[in-house]
Parts: C-alpha cells; sequence; structure tokens
C-alpha cells in the first residue's frame, strides 16, 4: 500500500461548534493505482484529500504515504487543483517549473524532465505563451505537467475537470488518464460525477453524508485495461453507475 | 496576388471609426478654444472684471514672467518634490504595512479599529500637529501628504492581499511553499492591479496634502503661489497656478498610465 489510511477522523472547531466532517474512513491504495472518490456533496471529500495532502492534521487516525506518517506537504504527494489554476503573469514555462522553484530544486536535471514532458505531450511549442493564450484543454494539460515536474509519487485530483464543458471535460480526462498511466503514476481523483470515476478507475470509493464513512468500494476488474472513453459504451459500465448511484441517493 | 483590399463594409467602419475619433478630438479642442476665447471676450468687453477673475491674456503674461524670471521652475519643482516623495512614500509604507497585516492575521484584527478611526478622520486636522511637531518646511508637507495617502493604501492593499485565490494559496501550500514564497510568488504578483491602482489613487491624494500643506506653511511650492497670490489680491497669479497645477496633476497622472503599460508589458501579461 502506497497509501494507506486508518481509522481518519476529522472535527472542525467552529465559533459555534463542532462540526464532524468525516467520522471513519480507512483505505488503501497500492502503487500505480487509480482510485477514486465519490461522495454526496458537502461530504468532505475535497477536506479529506486536503488532509491526505498534509495540509490539515487529521483529529485521529493515521494517513502514510510510502509507509511514512503525513504531517506536513511533501514532495512525494502532486496537488492537482479545481481549474487549472496557472498563473496568469507566468509563461507557460515558468507555471510548469512553479514547483521545481518553490521546492528549490530547479535544476539543469528536471528542467530537462519538465521540457521533456511538455514536448511528449504536446506543448513545447508553448512554453514562451501566457495561459490566456491556451485552450481549456490544453491549460489542464499544463497543470497536470507542473504536477509531474516535480515527480511526486502520488496524484491527487481535486475535480480537475468541474471547469470545463463536457465535450471537454470526456477528452482532457481520457488525456489525462492517458498521460498518468504512461507516467506510471498513482492516482487519488475526487469527483462527484459517477460516470467520470467508472471510466477512469481501478477502484471507486463510495463515502456517505456527512460525517462521512466509507460506504462501499467498487473494484471495477471488469473494465481493466478498457480505456476511459471506450468504457462509457461497455455493458458493464451501466451496472456499476447505477449500483454507485443506489449508493449515493440521499435518502438511502 | 491574394486581394488585399478590405471589403466595403470593413471600409465603410473603418471611416466611421476615424470619423467619430475626428469628431472627439476636434470638439475636445473647440471647448477649450470656446471657453478661453469667450473668458478673454468677455474680460475686454468689461462684462466680467478681469481684476477678480482674470484672463486668458494676462494669465499668459504672468505665466512668461514666472518663467523668465525662473520662479516657475521653483515653485513647480518644490510643489512636484513634494508630492512625488509624499505619493511614493504613501505607496511604499502602506504596502509594507499591508503586507504586515496579511502575515499576521492577529495583528490585522488588533489593529482593525485603529485603522477605522485613522481612516475617517480628515486628515487636514492633523496638519497644524505636524507644523509645531516637525517644524514648518517641507517635511511637515510631506507628513501631511503620508497623513492622506498612506491609511487609504493600507486599507486597499490589504483588501486586495486577502483576496488573493484561496484555491491557488491552497495549491502554493501542497507545493511545499512557505509563507514568504506565497507572498513574493503569488501575493504580489497577483496584486500588480491593487498597486498600480493604489498608485493613482495617492497621485491624487498627494496632490491634495501637498497644496493643503503648502496653504498652511511653506515658502515655495504652487499651493504658496495661490496663497500669496489671494492675499496681496493678484488674481492673475492665482489662476495662473491653478492651471499649471491642473497641468502638472495630469502629467504625473498620465505618467503613471505610462508605468503601468511599461510594467505591464516587462511582465508580459495584462493581469
Amino acid at each position: 500500500m502506497i497509501v494507506d489510511l486508518q481509522h481518519v477522523k476529522l472535527t472542525y472547531q467552529a465559533p459555534d461548534g463542532e462540526v464532524d466532517a468525516i467520522s471513519d474512513i480507512s483505505f488503501g491504495i497500492e502503487e500505480g493505482e487509480f482510485v477514486s472518490l465519490v461522495g454526496p456533496s458537502g461530504c468532505g471529500k475535497s477536506t479529506l484529500l486536503s488532509t491526505i495532502a498534509g495540509l490539515e492534521p487529521p483529529s485521529a487516525g493515521t494517513i502514510s504515504i510510502d509507509h511514512e506518517a503525513v504531517t506536513a506537504p511533501s514532495a512525494k504527494i502532486g496537488y492537482m487543483p479545481q481549474k487549472d489554476q496557472l498563473f496568469p503573469w507566468r509563461t507557460i514555462w515558468a507555471n510548469v517549473t512553479l514547483g521545481l522553484e518553490i521546492q528549490h530544486q530547479n535544476t539543469g536535471e528536471r528542467q530537462a524532465h519538465a521540457h521533456e514532458l511538455l514536448e511528449r505531450y504536446g506543448l513545447a511549442e508553448f512554453i514562451q505563451k501566457t495561459p490566456a493564450q491556451l485552450s481549456g484543454g490544453m491549460r489542464q494539460r499544463c497543470a497536470l505537467i507542473r504536477t509531474l515536474a516535480t515527480d511526486p509519487k502520488i496524484l491527487l485530483l481535486d475535480e480537475p475537470f468541474s471547469a470545463l464543458d463536457y465535450q471537454t471535460r470526456l477528452s482532457v480526462s481520457a488525456d489525462i488518464y492517458t498521460i498518468i498511466r504512461q507516467e506510471h503514476k498513482t492516482a487519488l481523483l475526487v469527483t462527484h460525477d459517477i460516470s467520470e470515476s467508472i471510466s477512469l478507475s481501478d477502484r471507486v470509493v463510495v463515502l456517505t453524508h456527512r460525517p462521512s464513512r466509507v460506504k462501499n468500494i467498487h473494484t471495477l476488474d471488469d473494465l481493466k485495461d478498457v480505456p476511459p472513453l471506450q468504457r462509457r459504451d461497455h455493458p458493464a459500465f451501466r451496472t456499476h453507475f447505477n449500483e454507485i448511484w443506489k449508493e449515493l441517493d440521499a435518502h438511502a | 496576388m491574394p486581394d488585399l483590399t478590405p471589403s466595403l463594409q470593413r471600409q465603410a467602419y473603418l471611416r466611421h471609426q476615424k470619423r467619430v475619433k475626428g469628431a472627439v478630438i476636434g470638439l475636445r479642442l473647440g471647448i477649450l478654444f470656446l471657453l478661453f476665447a469667450s473668458w478673454e471676450l468677455a474680460a475686454r468687453l468689461g462684462v466680467i472684471d478681469a481684476f477678480i477673475v482674470s484672463s486668458p491674456s494676462r494669465m499668459l503674461s504672468t505665466f512668461l514672467n514666472l518663467w523668465r524670471s525662473g520662479d516657475l521652475f521653483l515653485h513647480v519643482g518644490t510643489s512636484v518634490m513634494e508630492t512625488v516623495t509624499g505619493f511614493l512614500l504613501g505607496t511604499f509604507v502602506g504596502t509594507v504595512i499591508a503586507i504586515l497585516l496579511w502575515w499576521s492575521e492577529f495583528l490585522s484584527r488588533v489593529l482593525d479599529p485603529y485603522l477605522v478611526v485613522l481612516n475617517s478622520l480628515p486628515k487636514t486636522a492633523l496638519g497644524p500637529v505636524f507644523i509645531v511637531w516637525i517644524g514648518a518646511g517641507p517635511a511637515s508637507i510631506i507628513a501631511m501628504t503620508l497623513a492622506i495617502s498612506l491609511i487609504v493604501t493600507i486599507l486597499d492593499m490589504h483588501n486586495g492581499f486577502l483576496a488573493t485565490d484561496p484555491e491557488k494559496i491552497r495549491l502554493m501550500r501542497t507545493l511545499g511553499a512557505s509563507r514568504r514564497q506565497i507572498l513574493c510568488k503569488l501575493v504580489l504578483p497577483a496584486n500588480f492591479t491593487t498597486m498600480i491602482n493604489a498608485l493613482k489613487v495617492n497621485v491624487g491624494l498627494s496632490w491634495v496634502g501637498v497644496i493643503m500643506g503648502e496653504f498652511l506653511v511653506s515658502r515655495a511650492g504652487l499651493g504658496y503661489l495661490i496663497v500669496y497670490g489671494s492675499q496681496v489680491f493678484k488674481m492673475d497669479l492665482v489662476m495662473t497656478t491653478v492651471l499649471i497645477l491642473a497641468a502638472a496633476a495630469a502629467l504625473m497622472y498620465q505618467c503613471i498610465l505610462w508605468l503601468e503599460k511599461a510594467m505591464k508589458k516587462y511582465m508580459g501579461v495584462t493581469v
């Protein structure tokens, strides 16, 4: 298990009382696995991601990454936010190397790696352009390369496609899926889109309402080796969709 | 050879745009000319008393006298120097204090009521205080300018800093950024527009501070000329100085616009 969550609990202290966000969550992710986290809106999915990223400590339980307990943000984790969050005043190149700059890793070797990624994924000719000059899909790819440039072991994807229109979203998510697989990264995707979770992952973790627990974990073995866009036409897709749909039902 | 002549609609559109632009400039100059011409005419015909309201020709000769005697450069130079010092200092010190407030939310909560009171206080009331404390001279005038522009700068910059996209801050934190890195690589560049706007506001406020200060205490400067002129009833001098002041303030504002353009070009992006 490269990611291991054991009885993670998260309680906020707000002026008007305590808020239980997460009551008890345990699951693990194998190296190279793509796992999705789905749940009703406001169930604390993004909060859980922040906790795994080391931004806020859990109230109870343990999170370990690569057999080390998480206490602070580490270079082992790459976080991809909602929207691309590219800085408009920086060129594509300066955006992609932002992480290297912050971690004082802006060496020739690392830069060569970042450049190679840009080249491999068709962005090399845009390095001197600004984010505003790129399409939504290209910007998303840049955001992923910015995350990959620091060479993390785990990618945390926080609804990275939610700001895109449907058409772009399908192609961009397939795009991102391919890149993550090619680079042999482990990924944890948070989403509220059931179809998206089934079309991209090896396993889907379904969370309950707040305070959230793990309701069920679906292993999508029958969809293994089927690319994202084809999965949507696969007979097993509907079955998984309906099961997850029922589990997410507010009245269940 | 491809046909490069624009379509007829395009030509008509461009002609129309050109005509509108010409009309705007023509009317602007026309209004200015008409204003001065009727002023001059009314003064010559005795409709208005040129001794009280002056006239363009009297102002021109006053201006030329100021120019020849070299007094013009002394007074304009003094006021411009005080204004520039005041607004650079106000913007700089204001930004530094805003950074401290952003850095420590606790400090910002502690100081909040003080900022509110200082912001609502009419700063001109402090003028006599500065004169007693600092002495009658340019230092008091610059202090006056600072008092007027500083608090607004602090509040505007601090609000701008606080409005930095929390998702971008989150991204920086996951990359392991320190608070200083978040400040230098995200918060400051993201607030470039806020800073330019503060500069623009401060140019205007600094002129208020300088003229106000020069009214109270000075031996040179445009404010001094206005007060001196009105006391000895040389309205020609007063009106000429007001016009010079208008030109100087407008020119300085234009400089900020140029600076903004140059900075944006340097940064390569419109933020």
